[in-house]
């Protein structure tokens, strides 16, 4: 079975959404503490849930990103590992430097928390391959911190290399490009500050978040 | 020893919270307000009296958490 570890901090509360939304689309899951200093074996994959680590003290994900977990992390990232970030998880990533670029606040000093169309931009991705191209797809967002920016070059070169995974289909929060999710220059590292595990099941206006779990999953197959 | 870090917004980086304050200023009568930015103040109290020393650790906080160098710049002072 596919395991991935979910990083949990003071202040993640997406953690448990997250894990519900892996098993129900296949995966296996484990918890893991951000004080932690090693990964436990056998792990296919790492999650950072979404939340507000540390109360989003000093900056979104900064305290989080220098945990005593995150040397493990690292080590997993430059093995080639699989990591996927939603919403904190996005900011911490970019806090780590696994992820280019930083996410400040929303261009309407707003608390947003609703559903989104989003367009996927790249399904080649070991996390899109289930949607096509251009698709409209619904999926929540929950962030007062999600603007993403980067400098002109990072943004080029993100843009003419396909690391632009998802974009706002009508920008919320006044990200460049209204981008919504990137990946890392490997593609094995995806951010996003939509939330696909609030889009898995029945009880959800939306399933468009199980093609992103269900994507991940066939690339282990 | 004490040392007080700035952190402020980059220049040319749009910075919401500053302009919110900036319309509120003029909503209340102080017109002549044409820029606003906002950033952060964080003092720090440490066990070193050796300025250079002190100016070097205090500047690896800084590029390591204490500022994020995508959005933010920074300058340190004694305090």
């Amino acid at each position: 079975m596919t395991k991935v570890g979910i990083i949990i901090f003071p202040g993640s509360n997406c953690d448990r959404d997250l894990a519900e939304g892996l098993v129900s689309t296949g995966f296996s899951v484990e918890f893991i503490w951000h004080k932690n200093i090693e990964l436990p074996n056998n792990l296919d994959i790492l999650a950072i849930p979404g939340g507000f680590s540390f109360g989003d003290y000093l900056r979104c994900g900064a305290i989080a990103a220098k945990s005593p977990i995150t040397d493990a992390v690292l080590r997993f990232a430059k093995g080639g590992g699989y990591l996927i970030g939603i919403c904190n998880g996005f900011q911490v990533l970019c806090e780590t430097g696994l992820l280019p670029g930083a996410l400040v606040g929303n261009v309407g000093l707003k608390f947003i928390c609703r559903q989104e169309s989003l367009l996927v931009e790249n399904s080649n991705s070991i996390f899109t391959s289930k949607y096509y191209f251009g698709e409209k797809i619904q999926i929540p967002i929950a962030h007062h911190d999600g603007n993403y920016i980067a400098d002109t070059e990072t943004i080029a070169e993100l843009e003419g290399n396909g690391r632009v995974v998802f974009k706002y289909l009508e920008n919320p929060n006044g990200s460049i490009n209204n981008i919504a999710g990137v990946l890392s220059r490997n593609r094995r590292v995806l951010g996003m500050m939509p939330h696909p595990e609030r889009a898995v099941n029945k009880i959800h206006k939306s399933n468009d978040g199980r093609s992103l779990f269900l994507s991940l999953l066939e690339s282990f197959r | 020893m004490k040392v007080r870090v700035y952190v402020m917004p980059k220049d040319g980086l749009l910075d919401p919270q500053g302009q919110a304050i900036n319309i509120a200023l003029i909503n209340m009568g102080f017109a002549e307000v044409k820029k606003v930015r906002q950033g952060k103040v964080i003092e720090l109290e440490l066990e070193e009296t050796d300025k250079i020393l002190i100016k070097n650790r205090v500047e690896d906080m800084c590029q390591k958490l204490l500022a994020n160098s995508v959005i933010e710049s920074f300058h340190v002072e004694d305090i």
